[in-house]
C-alpha cells in the first residue's frame, strides 16, 4: 500500500519539471519557434541555480540567477531564430551542446569537484513545505495517503501545476494569447494587422526561458541537492514528446506530462516486481512515452498537427 | 607551401613528442565521472598524487569526457612511452586490450576487470566480501528488519556487491528482508542522483532503514534522500562518511588508491608483474569505514560481529559467494 501511495507521490515529482518544459515549449511553438533546446537551458538552470544557493546561501537566489541564464539563453535562440531566420532546430541543438559542456567547465573551474556543485544545506534547497492544517493530517488514516500523493512536494511544484490552467486560459481568452497563437499561424496576417511578429516571438521565446529555469531549479535544488552532469536525463526531450503527444494545448500536456511522469515512477519502483508471474520489464516501461509519441507520430492513435508556421522564420516581403 | 610547413611543424612536433619520451614515467586514464567525483576515480587521483608526492616522478594524466576518448588516451599516452599506463574502469577494458597488444613492451594495468595479456596486469577486488561486511552492519542497525541497496548500472561488478551485501544481511539476520533496485541499464545510470533518490524513496516507503548505495554519483542521490528521510545509509568505493554526518552508517572501501600507488610503484623501481592480481580482505583491498563521523553510530556489538566476520573470511571459515563466479546469487 505505501508503495503504491509513493509511486504516486513520485509521480508528481516526476511530472513538475515535465510540465514545466512542456508548457515552456508550447508557449515557444504556438509562436512559432520550435524549441529543441529546452533540455539546454533546463541543464544550464539546473547548474546556475545549484552554484548560485551553493554561493549565496538561499534557494530564492538560486532560482532568480538560474530563471534569468535560462532566459539568456533563450535570447540566443530567439536572436538566431528571429532575427537571424536562422534554422531552429540547428540553433536549439546549439544551446544543448553549449549548455552540457558549459555547465561541467565553469562547475570544474569554481568548485573543482568534477563539474558538480557542492552538497548543500537545507536553506539552499526547496524542500517540502508545511501546510498549516494540511500536514498535520498526513497520520489520520485514508487522508494520509492524500495529504502524501498531493501534498508532500515544495512550492515550486504547486507553481508547475497552477501554470497549466494559467497558460490554458492566457492562450485562449487574452488578446496577448490569442496574437500570439495567430503568430505560430499565420504571422503575415499579424503583420498585416500592425502588429510586430518578432515582439510576440520574443515574447514567447522569454516565456519559455523562465519556465525552463524554474524547471532545472526544481531539478538540481529541490529533488536534488547539487548539479552533477547531465542532471536533466533527458527531461527536455521527453517534454516534447509530451508536447507532440498533447497536440500543443496546455491540459492534454498536463494529462501526457503526468502520464509519462507516472511511467518513470513505476518504471523505477516495479524493478523486479513480478506481475502474474511474470518479472516486469522496466526497460519497457521506460520506452513507452518514446513509443507512443513515434506511434502517434505515424497516425495510429489520432492526429498530430503542429501549429503552422512552427519551424519558420517569418521574412516580411513575400 | 603552407601545407607543406604544418606538416614539417607537425612531424617535428613527433619527433619532439619521441625524443623527450617519458622512460617509465606511469599514467593515467580516469573513467567517465572525472578525478573529482568522491568514489572511484578521485580515490585513484589520490593514490597517483601520493605516487608522485613520495617519488617525485611526475605521471601523465587524463579524464575522459566521452567513450570514444578512452582508445585514443590511452594510445596517446603509449606513443609518448608512458609506462606503466593505467586503465581507470573495467569500461576502459576493450580498448586498453587494443593499443596493449599494439605496444608489447610497454605495461599497463587496468582496474576492475581482466584483461589476458603477457603486459597486462589486471587488478580486480573482491567487492563481496567488504559488502558482506557492511551487510552485516547494515541489518544490525536497522530496527525495521528491511534494508536496500541501490546499484548504478545493471552489470555482474554491480551485482556482486549486490549479492555480497544480501549475504552479509541474511548472516547477521536471517529474516532480514532486502530491496535490490539498479538504477539502469546504460553509462547515465552512474550519474542520475533524481533517480537515485527515488528509488531511496520508494525503498524507504516499503520499510526500509538502512540503504546501501553503489552506484557512482547517482549514490550521492541515495545518501541525500535517506539524510532527508531519517533513514541511514552506505557509501562505496571512497569514504563518503563525511557527506552526512551522523547520517552516513559507513562506507564500502575499496582501496584503488593503494591499487593505483602499488602500479607506479612497481613500475618505477622495476617489480611490475603482469597477471591477474585478486585484493580482498586479507590484502586490505576492501574493507568498512569508521571515522568521527559515523561512530556513534557503530555499536560495540556491531564493531565486534563485524571484526569477527571479517577474521573468518580472511581465515576461510566463511565463505562469501562471488556472483561472477556463476552469475548466481544464493540468496535474495
Amino acid at each position: 500500500m505505501e508503495l503504491y501511495v509513493e509511486i504516486l507521490a513520485s509521480t508528481i515529482r516526476y511530472t513538475v519539471p515535465l510540465i514545466l518544459a512542456c508548457i515552456a515549449g508550447l508557449w515557444s511553438e504556438r509562436s512559432g519557434i520550435v524549441d529543441i533546446g529546452l533540455e539546454g537551458k533546463m541543464l544550464i538552470a539546473a547548474f546556475v541555480a545549484a552554484s548560485g544557493a551553493a554561493v549565496y546561501g538561499s534557494a530564492w537566489i538560486g532560482l532568480g540567477l538560474a530563471i534569468l541564464t535560462s532566459v539568456g539563453f533563450a535570447l540566443i535562440h530567439g536572436y538566431a531564430a528571429i532575427n537571424q531566420r536562422g534554422n531552429q532546430v540547428v540553433s536549439g541543438v546549439a544551446i544543448n551542446m553549449l549548455a552540457a559542456g558549459l555547465a561541467v567547465v565553469l562547475g570544474n573551474e569554481w568548485f573543482r569537484e568534477g563539474g558538480r556543485t557542492p552538497a548543500l544545506p537545507p536553506e539552499g534547497r526547496f524542500l517540502p513545505l508545511e501546510i498549516p492544517g494540511i500536514s498535520a493530517l498526513a497520520d489520520v488514516p485514508g487522508l494520509g495517503a492524500v495529504v502524501k500523493i498531493f501534498f508532500s512536494h515544495s512550492i515550486l511544484t504547486y507553481v508547475a501545476f497552477i501554470l497549466v490552467p494559467v497558460t490554458a486560459w492566457a492562450l485562449s481568452r487574452t488578446r496577448f494569447g490569442l496574437r500570439l497563437r495567430a503568430v505560430g499561424e499565420n504571422p503575415h496576417a499579424v503583420d498585416t494587422a500592425g502588429i510586430s511578429v518578432a515582439r510576440l516571438r520574443y515574447m514567447a521565446v522569454i516565456i519559455a526561458g523562465v519556465l525552463c529555469g524554474i524547471a532545472g531549479t526544481f531539478i538540481s535544488i529541490s529533488l536534488s541537492s547539487s548539479f552533477v552532469r547531465d542532471i536533466t536525463a533527458g527531461t527536455g526531450f521527453m517534454a516534447l514528446a509530451a508536447l507532440i503527444f498533447a497536440n500543443w494545448r496546455a491540459w492534454p500536456a498536463l494529462g501526457a506530462c503526468l502520464l509519462f511522469g507516472f511511467l518513470q515512477a513505476s518504471g523505477t519502483f516495479l524493478q523486479g516486481k513480478h506481475l502474474l508471474g511474470v518479472e516486469i520489464p522496466v526497460q519497457f516501461i521506460n520506452m513507452l512515452p518514446y513509443l507512443m509519441t513515434v506511434v502517434l507520430l505515424a497516425g495510429f492513435i489520432g492526429k498530430s498537427i503542429p501549429p503552422r508556421a512552427s519551424g519558420l522564420p517569418y521574412i516580411k516581403d513575400r | 607551401m603552407i601545407r607543406k610547413l604544418l606538416a614539417t611543424a607537425a612531424l617535428t612536433a613527433m619527433m619532439a613528442a619521441s625524443a623527450f619520451a617519458a622512460d617509465d614515467k606511469p599514467a593515467i586514464v580516469f573513467d567517465i565521472g572525472g578525478k573529482f567525483d568522491k568514489s572511484f576515480n578521485e580515490s585513484m587521483y589520490n593514490g597517483s598524487e601520493k605516487f608522485k608526492a613520495e617519488s617525485g616522478t611526475a605521471y601523465g594524466e587524463f579524464e575522459i569526457a566521452n567513450e570514444a576518448q578512452r582508445e585514443q588516451a590511452i594510445r596517446n599516452f603509449a606513443d609518448q612511452g608512458y609506462s606503466p599506463i593505467i586503465a581507470a574502469g573495467f569500461a576502459q577494458a576493450s580498448a586498453l586490450e587494443k593499443v596493449a597488444k599494439e605496444y608489447p613492451d610497454l605495461k599497463f594495468a587496468i582496474v576492475d576487470m581482466v584483461v589476458e595479456l603477457p603486459n597486462v596486469q589486471s587488478i580486480v577486488f573482491k567487492e563481496q566480501e567488504g559488502s558482506y561486511l557492511v551487510g552485516m552492519m547494515a541489518a544490525m542497525a536497522s530496527k525495521s528488519g528491511k534494508v536496500g541497496f541501490v546499484g548504478g548500472m545493471d552489470i555482474p561488478l554491480i551485482r556482486r556487491f549486490g549479492c555480497g551485501y544480501v549475504q552479509g544481511v541474511k548472516a547477521a539476520k536471517a529474516d532480514a528482508t532486502v530491496f535490490q533496485n539498479m538504477t539502469g541499464d546504460t553509462g547515465a545510470a552512474w550519474n542520475d542522483p533524481v533517480k537515485g533518490g527515488e528509488i531511496t524513496k520508494g525503498q524507504m516507503a516499503q520499510g526500509a532503514d538502512v540503504v546501501y548505495a553503489a552506484a557512482g554519483a547517482t549514490g550521492l542521490g541515495v545518501l541525500q534522500a535517506a539524510a532527508d528521510g531519517g533513514a541511514l545509509s552506505i557509501g562505496v568505493d571512497a569514504n563518503q562518511n563525511y557527506l552526512h554526518p551522523g547520517k552516513v552508517l559507513t562506507s564500502m572501501l575499496k582501496r584503488v588508491d593503494v591499487a593505483v600507488y602499488n602500479v607506479m610503484k612497481s613500475g618505477k623501481d622495476g617489480t611490475f608483474k603482469p597477471g591477474i592480481l585478486e585484493l580482498g580482505l586479507a590484502e586490505d583491498g576492501v574493507g568498512y569505514a569508521v571515522d568521527e563521523h559515523n561512530k556513534a553510530l557503530v555499536t560495540a556489538e556491531m564493531a565486534a560481529a563485524v571484526e569477527k566476520a571479517k577474521a573468518d573470511i580472511i581465515a576461510g571459515t566463511v565463505k562469501v559467494h562471488d556472483y561472477m563466479s556463476d552469475n548466481k546469487c544464493p540468496v535474495e
